[in-house]
This record gives structure tokens, C-alpha cells and sequence, in this order.
């Protein structure tokens, strides 16, 4: 049954990069202008015309019935795709995850593909969930594209069989300590999405106001200016810096009581603190005059690399106590 | 800072003279900036990463000893630059050290600021409301106390409130008319002292475990035990005010050892699945207890805490020596290399006549020899083998009684025992199988020496079995850990933590209220509100004040202009801040919204680009 299932699973992870594959299409089709309609002003009448610059906005969407976007009168019919075909693949995938988990007969995180496949899908469910309260469909593109990326490198080069867990992993500890670290590493990845996004957007606003408009990029000016997106950026990550020192204070507990020391600078230890530190620079740097914006937005560029270090570095090349990727 | 500056068109000016008092408040001036702060922390991450790249001598001191070999002319400069030691190093401890004191710097004159601020009333009232970032005008019914309703409304927020009625000695208002300030937030400065001062405490806690804990480790077959004393300790790392008295007396037998493997064929074949050491534990003064031992399940005794670290095969050789003495017969652990059990261990036969003899050797669970060399393939006991050497000689320190590693043959004064032909003496042993050493020296068995002869002349298959298993017991590598700094360790950690929350998560606001006499007999009530920092809820917490205290909401503030993403909160905080609404303390600095710990921080809401 346990082989079965896992097959299944993996059957869902490629239905749910089809999906994601065409919620990419979707949002990318949205920044491009192509499936943005004005709505008329004129209440009631629903007439629809064309934006200037995008006029065949036709393009992929069908009639779809008028329904106010956002307050500007702009329809979004291909960033409403996106969305749900967003929503559709965050079920598949999901449904991968507790496949793989009942197939194993445990929590889905034990090995480095189980976390990445695990950790992909918390990132689009808390890209689903801020979604529902804040209009972050620009960010689209840029948080499925990681998403199904880091999907084709878990099944091209992380795939590892289901099986059961070496005993250093059999504690309960296992789900707090490594669920708080997906939910904290996925809203750190949204959050990198909208700091190279304000960085991009910083320089074209710098450009302008030079008198030198960019040329090239035009759908960046669809975006939020770069402050609304550094703070969306701050928020994500003044969420996700409590729950990655969570994530450090359960592991330190984790080891306490699987290795007999709370801490002892095993590589994956080093690193988890790095970020933390790098994180915490940021905050830092953007309570300090002359550090905001810009070069704070670089810290957290530079902690979001040491993230990516953390997953695909120190486990398969840096021998220690956390080396559990499964990967020969 | 001794070079003068030369402004153009005034004469040579010179500064003043720092002093020793002026130079060392600059330099601490400097170290408790935001800036230095922020610097430091930057290096401590940047100086943290070597130690993951680099092996470490604390962490494996056998991978340093192997980087040694590998890099001949690097490794003499790494270990210069402290690099196989990095966490102990004075580069290191210097970056975290002057960051704490960079900390604790910035930190305390913020705790007697916010001691200050505690017991501070609400601020002054501004005088025009509208100019604060939100804005509303509602009509009170006539007949009510808007005053009394505000202040109610505003304490059931959590807020401090201070009443300013217009009173008789006032302008002569009528009655009921005034003004409400109110202020929340305090929690969040707390909160980022809380965080930081915890710090502080868990560096204290670090160093506490640092000097106070002890890491024993020893090796034990089944069927053996051993005591806390650091003499049966294979290793023994005491922090620099252990004392071998401190240990806490307990013993502890192990029973037995289950282990199991993945049998499943396929990439995880022969992967540990579970360890579980069956012990009997005796403390003083307590009746002997049985329990068990399980990778993420420590045993506590007398204080400290024993984890299965490891475990192997103590495979049981016997040596008969030259005059037909038995002189060693015990179960010798060999130590694992590989996932497969391959493991390595060393015999020493102190009483041995003429000469003592030691052999060396490989222990292989389930073995293979084919081209590559004789190896295991699976970690469970399927097909055992025992390859043995020999050495005859003096075995050397182990005779003075100096502490010496088990593991570890010292063959300077002994000569390796060899066939006649010449050729270095080696021998493949089963369980039970024995073999006569060379040149008479005696006779070496796998297994414990027969019960007696001829009782046992036709062996059944379970007899044979049993005698294996009896050949090859398993040990445990035990570590035994006492570390009195974990739980304050913990107890900071934690409280960090809900530090760090509050400090986060707690909007800092202040909202007033005035009442005025309006047309008809109601009221005409102001509810405005000011955000000192990141607050993405101040606008529906004055609409909603609003609304609880008139009706007819006349919105002060233009609608949203137009634009798909309209960038809320432009209305730069500082200005509404600094602009003299808030007289009582315009030449306080506003403080940071983050976890800031300078003293040169500003509002993070200031700067917009437009």
C-alpha cells in the first residue's frame, strides 16, 4: 500500500506543477498588460474597453462577467486565472504532501525531498492565505516561478524513496522544529520576491526621476512603487524572523535531547544561526538612518541567500549531524 | 579626530582637545551606535561561516586531523588564524563580546527612558487634530457624555487615557466638552528590552553550561556496565570548574541492545531504524531501577542525562598464551567506520608470556572479500568475520599506567608476528573458530574458551548458534552529559522570544479625542489618531472609535486618490510628530519600530519617494 500511495503522490506533484505551470503563464500574461480590461466608469453598464497600450486584450480569456477588480475599474481576467489555478495546484500539491506522508506513516518532512516538496507547497498556501486579505496578485509570478523550480529540482535530483526515518528522527520534535522551519523559510522566499521587485523598481523610480525613464521593463510600472513593496517585504519578514528563532530555540531542544548537547555548531546549526543573525541585521539596518530601504532590502537579499545555502549546500556537502538529505 | 578642521574664509580653528574622559565617551558613543551594532552583527555572521567550511576541532577532531594531512601547507595557517577552533577563537569571541557590550550599552539607558515613560501621562493634546494622519467627525446625540464614552472606549483598548474636560477654571466651555488623550504601545520598547537583556542572559547561560558541564563517553557490551567516575570514561571533556568530585555516584548495566535495519532492497538498505538499550540504573540511596535508553529518549540518573550515542559489535576473543594460560577473554568493542558496521578494534594482552601481544584488526557484521577488499555489506551480524594481525613485543605507556586510547595500538617496541615463510601472520576467524599463533606463542579463539572439553563433542545447529550470538555481543557508546546551564538557557531563549513578539507585533498609537459643542444640542466630536511607527491597523481603530461615539460620519480626510495600488500610510509620521503636537516631548528621538537597540535611530514611516 505504503508504494502505491507514493506513486500517487508522485502522480499529484506533476499534476500540481501543470497547474502552476499555467498559473505562471496567467500572472505573467497580468504584468504584461495582455488580459487587463478597463471597466467603463459608468456603473451597471459593464461595457468594457480596451487599455491603450495592450489592445488585444482579448487574448486568452473568454467572456467572463464583469465583476469590479479593484477600485481603479481595471479587470484582471488573466491574474483571476492565475489565482485560481493557483488555489487548484496548492490542492494537488497538497494532496502529494499527505499522500507521501500516510505512505510513509509520518510526517512528510524526512528527508531533503520531503522538505522541499513539503516547503514549496506552505510557500503557495501562504501565498494563498495573504492573498485572501491583501491584493498580492502582482507578486504571482514571482512566488509559483520558485515554486515549480524548486519542484523540478526535488523530483530531477532530491528524489528519495519513502521509507521510514533513521531513529535521531523519530521525536515529535521532528514536526515542530521542521514545520516551523518550512512556514518561516516560505515566508521568506515571498518576502526575497518583493525585495528584488522593489530593488528592480527603486532604480527605475531613480531613473525617472532623473529625467531618463527606463526603456525596457514597462510592466514593472503595473507594481506597486518600491516603498509599498519593501514594506510588504518588512511585514513578511518581521513575521517570519519570530518563527525562525523558534525554529533555532526547538532545534537547540531537539539536540538537547537527540545528540546530548543543546548546541554544538554542527554546519546546519552554524548556518540556521547565520540567517538568523543576517535577519536580524536587517531589522536593524532598517531602524538605522541611511541604512533603510535600498541597503537594508540588500541584507535581506543576503540572508536569503544563506537560506539557499542552508537547504542545498550544508546538507549534501558539509558532513554533520543534519545530513539527512537521502540524496547518494 | 586630532586633525583640525580649516573652514574656508575664518581663520585656523582648532577643536578642542578630547581628553582621556572626551575620548573614551567617543569611542563608547560609537560602540553603542546602531551603526557599530549593525557592523558587528554583520561580522558575526560572516565570522560564524568558516566554522561550517573549516572542520572543527570541538566537533570532530578526527575530520581536522585528516584536513591536516590533506592540506600540509594551509593547514599551519588556519590554525594561526584559529580557524580549526573558530568558536573558542579571540577573533570570534572579541566580534561577540563587543557586540553584548555594544548591546547592553545601547540597552540600559533605554530601560531608564522607558521606566520614565511608564509612569508618563499621555501627551498634551494637539491643538488641530485634523492635521494628524487620521481624521473623523462624527455627531454625538444630544444628552450623552462623549467624554466619559471616549475615555471608557479607549481603556477597553488598552489604552492609557487621561480626561483634560474643559473644566470651569477652563475657557468657559459648556459642560461635557474637552478633550481625551490616550497613547498605547509601550509593550513594544518593552518588549525589544526584554529581547535584548534575554540575550544577554542566554550568553550567560552559554557560558555557565561552558564551565559547568561535563560530556563523558564509554563504550559497553552487553552483559557489562560501568560507573559516573571519570576513570571509566573512554573520553572526558569537563568544563574549566568541573572537579572529578562533582560527578554524581551512579552506575548503570546494560542489559541489552535491540537494534534494527532497513531490510527493505533499495537505495535505504541497511539504514538504522531503531536503537534501544535496555539498562538497569543504581543510585544511592534508591532502589535499582530498570529502564531504557532510545536515540531521542536520554536516561536521567543522579542529575545528568545518559544518550545512546552509538552502538557495535564487541566481538569476544580469547588468547591462550605460550604456557596455555588463558590471559584475555573479553568482549572487545570494535568501533563502526562505515553505515555498513565495518568496524576496527584492537586487542592488548598485558599478562602474556614471554612477551605481551597485541593484534589489530577488522570487524565485519556482513562480510564480503572479493577484489576490493574485504568489507561490510549490511549492518546486521549476517555472516561475521574477524580479521586479525599480530604483534609481539612491549606494548609500551599502558604499562606505566598512563591513560592511553584503547583504540589505538602502540607498535614502537613490537614486531609484527609473521608466518615462517616470512610474510606478516593474518587470520579470517568465524565465530567459535580458533587458531594457534606462530611460532608457538599460543592460541586465539572467536569466542570465550570451550566450557569443557569433550562435553560438547556433537554440537547441535541451535547449540552452534547460541554460541555465536554468546561470541558476539553487542556494545552501546554511552554519552553521559550533566549541563547545569540548559534551563536557564531555555528559560532566556523563551523569553526572548515573546520579547521579540511584542516588540514586533505591537502597534504604538495615540489617538485623541475632542469634543466640542455642536448645532442642536448634540455634540461635535474630533476622534483623530497618530501611528509612531509600522501600523497597518490605525485607520479601522479610528473608524471604528468613531463610530462608537456619534453618528453621521462627515470623513475628514479625502477619499483615496485613484491609482491601482494606492501606497497607504504616505503621511509621514515624523511630520505629525515633530511639529509640535507633541510639545511634552519633541526633543525625545522617536524610537525605532524594529528591534532597533541604537540610540541614533529614527521613524521608519519618514521617507517616501515619490
Amino acid at each position: 500500500m505504503g508504494e502505491s500511495l507514493a506513486a500517487t503522490s508522485n502522480l499529484l506533484v506533476y499534476s500540481a506543477m501543470t497547474a502552476y505551470a499555467v498559473a505562471l503563464v496567467a500572472f505573467a500574461l497580468d504584468l504584461s498588460g495582455r488580459g487587463r480590461t478597463l471597466v467603463a466608469p459608468a456603473p451597471g453598464q459593464g461595457a468594457l474597453v480596451g487599455v491603450g497600450a495592450g489592445a488585444g486584450a482579448g487574448g486568452a480569456a473568454g467572456a467572463a462577467p464583469a465583476r469590479d477588480d479593484d477600485e481603479t475599474g481595471v479587470r484582471r481576467r488573466a491574474a483571476a486565472v492565475g489565482v485560481s489555478t493557483t488555489w487548484l495546484a496548492l490542492l494537488l500539491h497538497t494532496a502529494a504532501v499527505v499522500t507521501r506522508g500516510v505512505s510513509a506513516g509520518r510526517a512528510p518532512w524526512g528527508n531533503m525531498y520531503e522538505f522541499t516538496l513539503t516547503g514549496a507547497a506552505v510557500v503557495t498556501a501562504v501565498y494563498c492565505a495573504v492573498l485572501v486579505r491583501r491584493d498580492l496578485r502582482y507578486l504571482g509570478v514571482f512566488v509559483v516561478g520558485p515554486v515549480l523550480l524548486s519542484l523540478g529540482i526535488a523530483l530531477s535530483v532530491l528524489y528519495t524513496e519513502s521509507a521510514q526515518l533513521v531513529p535521531a528522527l523519530q521525536s515529535y520534535w521532528l514536526v515542530i522544529h521542521v514545520s516551523v522551519a518550512t512556514v518561516s523559510s516560505a515566508l521568506f522566499v515571498i518576502a526575497f520576491s518583493a525585495n528584488v521587485l522593489q530593488l528592480v523598481q527603486d532604480r527605475r523610480e531613480r531613473l525617472a526621476a532623473a529625467g531618463r525613464p527606463p526603456q525596457r521593463g514597462r510592466f514593472m510600472e503595473r507594481l506597486p512603487g518600491s516603498v509599498e513593496l519593501e514594506r510588504t517585504a518588512y511585514r513578511l519578514i518581521a513575521v517570519s524572523f519570530p518563527l525562525w528563532s523558534f525554529t533555532l530555540v526547538a532545534g537547540a531542544i531537539w539536540a538537547e535531547r537527540a545528540w546530548g548537547r543543546y548546541w554544538g555548531w554542527d554546519p546546519k546549526e552554524v548556518w540556521t544561526f547565520v540567517i538568523w543573525v543576517v535577519y536580524a541585521a536587517y531589522l536593524h539596518a532598517r531602524a538605522t538612518r541611511g541604512w533603510d530601504g535600498r541597503r537594508s532590502a540588500y541584507l535581506a537579499l543576503a540572508g536569503f541567500a544563506c537560506i539557499l545555502v542552508n537547504w542545498g549546500v550544508v546538507n549534501v556537502f558539509f558532513p554533520g549531524n543534519h545530513s539527512y538529505a537521502g540524496i547518494g | 579626530m586630532s586633525a583640525p578642521g580649516a573652514p574656508a574664509g575664518s581663520g585656523p580653528v582648532t577643536q578642542p582637545r578630547l581628553g582621556a574622559l572626551g575620548t573614551a565617551r567617543f569611542v563608547w558613543r560609537q560602540l553603542t551606535s546602531m551603526r557599530t551594532a549593525l557592523l558587528l552583527l554583520l561580522l558575526l555572521a560572516v565570522g560564524a561561516v568558516p566554522g561550517s567550511v573549516v572542520p572543527q576541532q570541538d566537533v570532530d577532531p578526527a575530520a581536522v586531523a585528516t584536513f591536516r594531512e590533506e592540506h600540509p601547507a594551509l593547514a599551519p595557517w588556519l590554525e594561526r588564524l584559529g580557524f580549526f577552533d573558530v568558536y573558542a577563537s579571540p577573533w570570534f569571541s572579541a566580534v561577540y563580546l563587543l557586540l553584548f557590550v555594544s548591546l547592553v550599552g545601547c540597552v540600559l539607558p533605554r530601560s531608564r527612558q522607558q521606566w520614565t515613560a511608564w509612569r508618563a501621562r499621555p501627551p498634551r493634546t494637539p491643538s488641530r487634530l485634523e492635521r494628524l494622519p487620521e481624521h473623523r467627525v462624527v455627531t454625538a446625540p444630544a444628552g450623552g457624555d462623549p467624554l466619559g464614552s471616549a475615555a471608557a472606549a479607549l481603556r477597553r483598548r488598552r489604552y492609557r487615557v487621561e480626561v483634560r474636560p474643559d473644566g470651569p477654571d477652563g475657557a468657559g466651555g459648556s459642560a461635557g466638552t474637552g478633550s481625551v488623550a490616550a497613547e498605547r504601545g509601550h509593550l513594544r520598547e518593552t518588549g525589544n528590552l526584554v529581547f535584548h537583556l534575554s540575550l544577554v542572559g542566554l550568553l550567560l547561560a552559554l557560558a555557565a553550561s561552558s564551565l559547568l558541564s561535563y560530556r563523558g563517553q564509554v563504550v559497553v557490551p552487553v552483559g557489562q556496565g560501568f560507573s559516573n567516575t571519570v576513570a571509566r570514561y573512554d573520553t572526558f571533556e569537563p568544563g574549566a570548574w568541573v572537579s572529578p568530585d562533582d560527578l554524581a555516584p551512579f552506575a548503570v548495566g546494560l542489559d541489552g541492545l535491540d537494534v534494527a535495519f532497513e531490510e527493505a532492497v533499495g537505495g535505504q538498505l541497511g539504514q538504522p531504524r531503531d536503537f534501544e538499550a535496555q539498562v538497569e540504573v543504581v543510585e544511592p540511596g534508591q532502589e535499582e531501577r530498570e529502564d531504557v535508553i532510545r536515540v531521542n529518549e536520554p536516561l536521567r540518573a543522579g542529575g545528568a542525562e545518559v544518550y545512546l550515542a552509538g552502538n557495535g559489535y564487541a566481538p569476544v576473543i580469547t588468547v591462550t598464551d605460550a604456557q596455555g594460560r588463558v590471559v584475555y577473554s573479553e568482549a572487545t568493542p570494535f568501533l563502526a567506520q562505515d553505515a555498513a558496521y565495518t568496524s576496527t578494534g584492537v586487542v592488548k594482552v598485558l599478562g602474556a608470556q614471554p612477551d605481551q601481544l597485541g593484534f589489530t584488526g577488522a570487524f565485519l557484521p556482513t562480510a564480503v572479500v572479493d577484489e576490493r577488499g574485504p568489507r561490510s555489506v549490511f549492518p546486521d551480524a549476517r555472516d561475521p568475520l574477524l580479521l586479525l594481525t599480530g604483534y609481539r613485543g612491549d606494548l609500551g605507556d599502558v604499562n606505566d599506567g598512563l591513560p592511553v586510547n584503547v583504540y589505538e595500538l602502540d607498535t614502537r617496541s613490537m614486531e609484527q608476528l609473521t608466518t615462517d615463510d616470512g610474510a606478516p601472520w593474518s587470520v579470517a576467524l568465524r565465530p567459535g573458530d580458533a587458531v594457534d599463533l606462530p611460532g608457538g606463542l599460543g592460541s586465539l579463539r572467536f569466542g570465550y574458551p570451550p566450557a569443557s572439553e569433550g562435553a560438547g563433542a556433537a554440537p547441535d545447529a541451535a547449540g552452534a548458534l547460541a554460541a555465536d550470538a554468546e561470541a558476539l555481543p553487542r556494545f552501546a557508546g554511552l554519552t553521559v552529559r550533566h549541563d547545569p546551564g540548559r534551563l536557564p538557557a531555555l528559560a532566556f531563549s523563551v523569553l526572548a522570544m515573546l520579547g521579540l513578539v511584542a516588540s514586533l507585533f505591537t502597534p504604538r498609537r495615540r489617538v485623541f479625542v475632542r469634543v466640542l459643542p455642536g448645532q442642536g444640542g448634540g455634540a461635535r466630536v474630533e476622534v483623530a489618531g497618530l501611528a509612531r511607527g509600522e501600523d497597518a491597523g490605525l485607520a479601522a481603530e479610528v473608524d471604528a472609535l468613531a463610530r462608537t461615539l456619534g453618528s453621521s460620519a462627515e470623513p475628514a480626510s479625502p477619499p483615496p486618490a485613484g491609482g491601482e495600488h494606492r501606497s497607504d500610510g504616505s503621511v509621514p509620521a515624523q511630520e505629525a510628530t515633530g511639529a509640535g503636537h507633541d510639545g511634552a516631548r519633541a526633543e525625545r528621538p522617536p524610537s525605532p519600530t524594529a528591534t532597533g537597540t541604537s540610540t541614533t535611530s529614527t521613524s521608519t514611516t519618514t521617507r517616501t519617494r515619490s
